[in-house]
């Protein structure tokens, strides 16, 4: 299991590495984190020409808050995402979410813009990702463009990033007043892809009603997948045990579309799907609730 | 071919290599290091789990090449004196935390950071932070057990002597 | 005289394991060193209709490719390793063995039909993909029943059928039994296939020197000198030109002994050929397919009970896979065979198998080697009975044990060491009783349970024995040498893959001889040290070698009083050994040290008396007469989360009986990691295969071994009953603990759920599948 030849650049500087792009396109391939490409590189199932090592350009691995968002450079680590005390004081999902992907050793090389380039509609901060609002902020040599979340998975292993374009930012918005947010997957084992999950955000007005929820699967489909209908059915509701059974229901019996795999078929994943976001949700709404929003 | 200098057990070592060269297989043919273990090549054991400028990192998930300037620490940086063990290497052998050994050095290199920022670990914070290192031998029970040592914890099965 | 047998005293290997200074075949590096790689079969059934490697030939690096033509008369199916036992008599055997390279058919996925040698690993990889085979698919067989259907493709053409063995093997009179039962419990049981999943994949190096005129094979095998003996004979040389090492292995666990694994044939043969030592290292793909694996088996069986839980007779039918060749002969399924009988009087037995060629990877023994079929079996089957007659699952065994004044008992069929299959000595009552208090057991029915499911929690237990047959012949060898260092070297024969043997035969070593476990220089796995034995198998290396090296070192301590009852004037048995220091018991200042004694024993002037010989050395051997059977009980308290049917273990206990101990620390840690593959078979490992005999899980991404946070803190406590075959009184424990985990976690399950489970692997998704089949039924 070795991998295939290639040709190796580290770029100088962002432009050069953006020359390089507008050079070669696909040709040229991102090596970020390297942690989902390197095995499929030793597997020989993706054989890249042209590799372009974004490990050595410092302005690419930053992470701060900023005009009420989390923006996080492409290069940041998921070990920095899990324990810099800025991400879980400002978009605690996130610091609830990272723990879950993989184990220490992959978090420590592995990067939040190579994973979300990656779109596995099986990751979970693609699902965050989405289930925040976050937006993703493209560049080439001929300019820079946002792409919201929900447009920038465009299927398994594909996004809309262009070929001359690199992701170079995620910003995602930082948690609200009177909002609970929940995260909840089964996976075989600790640090496995999961064979359910789910995001849930729940914002309740000043009577505590909700007035604006989020319902986002994992591994249900071909990219994070939203359960708009469900949702909606929240809208007005308090969050009683009825109407989480019920959008739980709805989401996973209707909206979700998981293709079944080794580990667990649709009719399980489904059943699990509607396990977790009552369970989700049920927690959604008891912090938003809370005043002050307690998050772990 | 592409020339690059890192440091490895606070040696330098300058070599030409193809880029696609593993970091794994640099360490053990091109250096001798053969400590540390190669068992699946595709991140999932550890096995190969060295210090990339004191963090934890798989080596089969990287290309030596990208090691320039950075400093490595494989299992012979703790020792590689056997009459002279680290004392993660020592609690490891007090406890019988190994037995073909194969997996051992990628799980002592996972340790050692993991011990450095959890001083005083509970079972229950061991397991996890072992989940991510395959042992077929042991059931692992042994290796909680050592850390637990290393930790100065007393062991949840202290052996009646 | 037993100052450390006995004792927990940590490991003599682990200092170099621990600082990386253990030799593994991968890293044994050699001047000039090239690469192999191998082009396997992408399919399951094929012809092969032409090869291409002129592209390969072609690329810058490539040394180069072998087909099964280049290889003249050197091709040759492998041998056989274990026959038949000669002393069954309804049987049938048709011997297909593999062959190094495919020749006119593949017969499973990941057959090797291409040798490729190349500068690198790389490059060799990147010629792999050079090659063009020109294959004619063939019709895959895959399922072990479909296997036997008459129009099911016939895997080797020359058999009438897919049937490679059938094998009947009966003790009373079951049909009489049954017309006699008050109930009858029948069952079809699955116990699917897995593979072993060594840390370390398999390897060897070969390197010939021309001037010596030697090979030098390091080999990652449970067996050298075997392969030793193998290779001279297939390559025309003479046994002492064949050095074969078998260094430190990362786990060996059964597939390990398969031989002649192709590699094993072939890199010798090319170094020979190329004059250039040649290296080739299986990686984790190559070992879904390459190595060995264990298990598929169907059983339809019965059991015929009294009313009050008598057992009168079992009968089963089993098929067992035996993959694309048989060359391990039937030990797995003779294995199942024997363990289908537990530790129970069973009076009327009838027991039928039909091994069956599949068009899947080949199955050899791994670490319970069949045992945990047949255990799966009976203990099913007597759960089944006891809920079905209203007896206690504890109370049904206790029953029907073997009491102990019946052993040695005669279980009246054959062993896979084509011996009766004799049980040397047991006590079985007092290991459930203990494992009973351990779990307590009343108080999980009187309390926990009943309060866990008014809380709506589901928690089962189970409670399962097992025995194990161990310590099989034929037999091993070894040399124990006092040094003129005054250290002592010992040599045997069989290799080792981390079950401590540098250590616990220290410890047997040490106590004869009056020296410390650490000044015990080991030495396994090379011929050129010692050439006679048979090989790491069976849970056989602490009884067998064990014993051997006690008998060597018994001698040596003889030999050592005689030379310094000489010396210091005194007769032998006035003298004691002590610290490396022989002196006389009743005045300690008259002493003299091991070394010195070494050095007079081998002296440089003065002649050695003829009929003696110098040094003290000795060289013996030990054979039983037939296996050591050890025994156990595991229980277990698991807690299933009933909406994600993920699972709790929240407390696990293990009881075991290896007769004498030599080393605790080891021995608890050979049943840690038994029972860890043990839980791993039961509930997360699982082998996917389409139709087409595609594995679909071939990596650790969706092949799951468990980790930390899967297996459980065990609870241990042992009994003692020595095994009167041996000096020592020891029986094998090394695949104990990977046993009866199946059966425990069947029982435990259908406790906690109230379902019935007769398969193995169980999973999330199968508890899924149960779950609503019972709600549809109900």
């Amino acid at each position: 299991m070795k991998p295939a030849a290639f040709e190796y650049i580290i770029p100088e500087s962002l432009d050069h590495l953006l020359q390089i792009k507008a050079e070669h396109g696909d040709e040229a391939k991102p090596l970020a984190g390297g942690q989902s490409l390197i095995p499929a590189m030793n597997f020989r199932m993706a054989r890249p020409s042209l590799l372009v090592d974004l490990n050595r350009l410092p302005e690419l691995a930053w992470l701060h808050v900023k005009d009420g968002e989390l923006q996080v450079g492409t290069m940041t680590r998921m070990a920095e995402l899990q324990h810099n005390p800025t991400v879980a004081a400002h978009v605690p999902l996130i610091a609830e979410t990272v723990p879950h992907i993989a184990h220490p050793q992959i978090r420590n090389r592995g990067s939040v813009g190579g994973n979300l380039a990656h779109a596995d509609p099986a990751s979970e901060l693609p699902v965050v990702a989405v289930a925040l609002g976050a937006r993703f902020r493209a560049i080439s040599a001929s300019g820079e463009r946002w792409i919201p979340a929900h447009e920038f998975f465009l299927g398994t292993f594909t996004t809309s990033l262009q070929p001359q374009e690199i992701l170079l930012e995620v910003t995602f918005p930082t948690r609200q007043d009177r909002t609970g947010y929940a995260f909840a997957e089964v996976a075989r084992r600790h640090g496995d892809y999961a064979m359910a999950g789910v995001v849930a955000v729940v914002s309740l007005n000043a009577q505590g009603q909700c007035d604006s929820a989020q319902l986002v699967y994992l591994n249900a489909g071909d990219s994070p997948t939203p359960a708009v209908t469900a949702a909606a059915m929240l809208i007005g509701n308090s969050g009683t045990p009825a109407a989480i059974t019920a959008a739980a229901q709805h989401a996973s019996m209707e909206e979700i579309a998981p293709y079944g795999n080794l580990h667990a078929s649709t009719e399980f994943q489904r059943h699990l799907a509607r396990h977790l976001t009552q369970q989700a949700l049920k927690t959604a709404f008891e912090r938003a609730r809370a005043e002050f929003l307690p998050h772990p | 071919m592409i020339t690059f200098t890192t440091t490895i057990n606070g040696k330098s070592y300058t070599r030409t290599v193809e880029a696609r060269l593993l970091l794994s297989d640099f360490l053990r043919h091109e250096c001798g290091l053969t400590g540390t273990h190669v068992g699946c090549e595709q991140g999932a054991c550890g096995a190969c789990t060295i210090l990339l400028d004191g963090q934890a990192v798989r080596s089969c998930l990287m290309f030596a090449v990208q090691a320039e300037g950075h400093a490595i620490t494989t299992v012979e940086g703790l020792s590689d004196d056997p009459k002279n063990l680290h004392p993660l290497q020592q609690a490891f052998r007090d406890e019988h935390a190994l037995q073909c050994g194969f997996c051992t050095p990628g799980i002592l290199m996972s340790m050692v950071p993991f011990l450095a920022e959890n001083p005083t670990p509970d079972e229950a914070t061991i397991r996890e932070a072992l989940s991510g290192n395959y042992c077929r031998c042991t059931g692992y029970q042994h290796i909680v057990c050592a850390i637990q040592r290393a930790a100065g914890v007393k062991p949840k099965n202290a052996h009646p002597e | 005289m037993s100052t450390y047998f006995g004792k927990r005293i940590p490991r003599n290997e682990d200092p170099r394991l621990l600082t990386g200074q253990a030799l593994f075949v991968d890293d044994v590096q050699l001047p000039d060193l090239a690469h192999v790689a191998f082009y396997r079969s992408p399919y399951a059934h094929a012809r092969i209709l032409s090869i291409d490697v002129s592209a390969a030939l072609a690329r810058p690096g490539v040394i180069g490719c072998y087909t099964a033509q280049d290889l003249g008369d050197y091709w040759s199916p492998g041998p056989l390793l274990v026959s038949p036992p000669p002393t069954i008599e309804r049987k049938i055997f048709h011997q297909r063995t593999q062959v190094p390279l495919a020749k006119d058919k593949v017969r499973h996925v990941g057959e090797p039909v291409v040798m490729v040698v190349a500068e690198s690993r790389y490059i060799a990889e990147d010629a792999l993909d050079d090659i063009w085979v020109d294959f004619e698919p063939l019709g895959v067989v895959v399922d072990l029943e479909q296997a036997l259907q008459t129009d099911a493709p016939l895997i080797h053409e020359d058999l009438p059928s897919n049937m490679g063995a059938q094998v009947i093997q009966e003790k009373g009179n079951y049909e009489t039994a049954k017309a006699q039962a008050a109930v009858i419990i029948a069952r079809r049981i699955v116990y699917d296939r897995g593979p072993s999943v060594a840390m370390e994949n398999r390897g060897v190096v070969a390197q010939w020197d021309s001037r010596t005129q030697r090979l030098t094979v390091w080999d990652s095998t449970q067996a050298p000198v075997f392969i030793r003996g193998g290779l001279a004979a297939m390559l025309g040389l003479s046994e002492s030109q064949v050095r074969v090492v078998a260094p430190f292995i990362g786990g060996g666990f059964g597939p390990k002994i398969m031989m002649f694994y192709p590699e094993e044939v072939l890199l010798p043969w090319l170094a020979i050929r190329l004059k250039r030592p040649v290296k080739w290292i299986e990686d984790r793909q190559e070992n879904f397919y390459a190595t060995t694996q264990e298990r598929s088996q169907i059983h339809h069986c019965e059991l015929a009970l009294t009313q009050d839980g008598k057992i009168l007779g079992l009968r089963d039918e089993f098929l067992h896979d035996g993959g694309a060749y048989m060359p391990y002969g039937l030990t797995v399924p003779l294995n199942s065979q024997a363990n289908s009988l537990g530790g129970y009087i069973i009076p009327n037995y009838y027991s039928e198998f039909k091994a069956v060629f599949t068009n899947r990877t080949i199955v050899t023994p791994y670490r319970g080697a069949g045992r945990q079929h047949g255990t799966f079996v009976i203990e099913r089957l007597l759960d089944h009975a006891a809920r079905e007659l209203g007896i206690d699952k504890a109370e049904i065994r206790r029953r029907n044990f073997i009491q102990p004044e019946q052993f040695p008992f005669n279980n009246e069929i054959i062993f896979q060491d084509f011996a009766p299959l004799m049980f040397d000595s047991g006590n079985y009552e007092p290991v459930l009783d203990k494992a009973l208090e351990m779990i307590e057991y009343e108080r999980f029915y009187r309390e926990i349970q009943p309060q866990a499911r008014a809380e709506g929690r589901k928690l089962g237990l189970g409670v399962v024995f097992y025995i194990e047959g161990t310590g099989i012949g034929p037999y091993e060898g070894a040399r124990v040498q006092v040094e003129a260092s005054g250290k002592v070297s010992v040599a045997t024969g069989i290799g080792t893959q981390g079950q401590g043997h540098f250590t616990s035969f220290a410890q047997i070593v040490a106590d004869q001889v009056g020296v410390r476990p650490q000044d015990v220089m080991m030495v396994t796995g090379d011929t050129d040290q010692f050439h006679w034995g048979a090989g790491t198998f069976a849970s056989r290396g602490a009884v067998v070698a064990g014993n051997a090296i006690h008998a060597a070192a018994q001698d040596v301590r003889q030999k050592i009083l005689h030379h310094a009852g000489e010396v210091l004037e005194a007769a032998p048995d006035a003298l004691e050994i002590v610290a490396g220091q022989v002196r006389v018991q009743s005045d300690p200042t008259r002493s003299i040290s091991l070394g010195k004694l070494a050095q007079r024993a081998n002296p440089m002037r003065g002649a050695v008396e003829p009929g003696t010989v110098p040094g003290l050395e000795s060289t013996n051997y030990f054979g039983p007469r037939y296996g050591a059977t050890a025994f156990g009980a595991h229980a277990m308290i698991v807690e299933v989360d009933e909406a994600t049917l993920q699972l709790k273990i929240h407390k696990y206990v293990v009881v075991h009986d290896c007769g004498k101990v030599i080393n605790p620390l080891i021995l608890d840690g050979q049943i840690h990691g038994g029972v860890a593959q043990g839980i791993g078979n039961a509930f997360y490992e699982q082998l996917h295969m389409d139709e087409n005999g595609q594995l679909l899980n071939a990596s650790f991404m969706d092949f799951l071994i468990p980790t930390a946070l899967d297996v459980p803190h065990l609870e241990m406590a042992h009994t003692e009953t020595p095994s009167p075959l041996n000096p020592l009184g020891v029986k094998g424990a090394g695949e104990a603990g990977a046993i009866p985990v199946g059966a425990l976690f069947a029982q435990a399950l259908e406790d906690a759920l109230g379902l019935e489970i007769n398969e193995i692997p169980i999973s999330p998704q199968k508890l899924f599948e149960l779950t609503a089949t019972a709600e549809a039924l109900a």
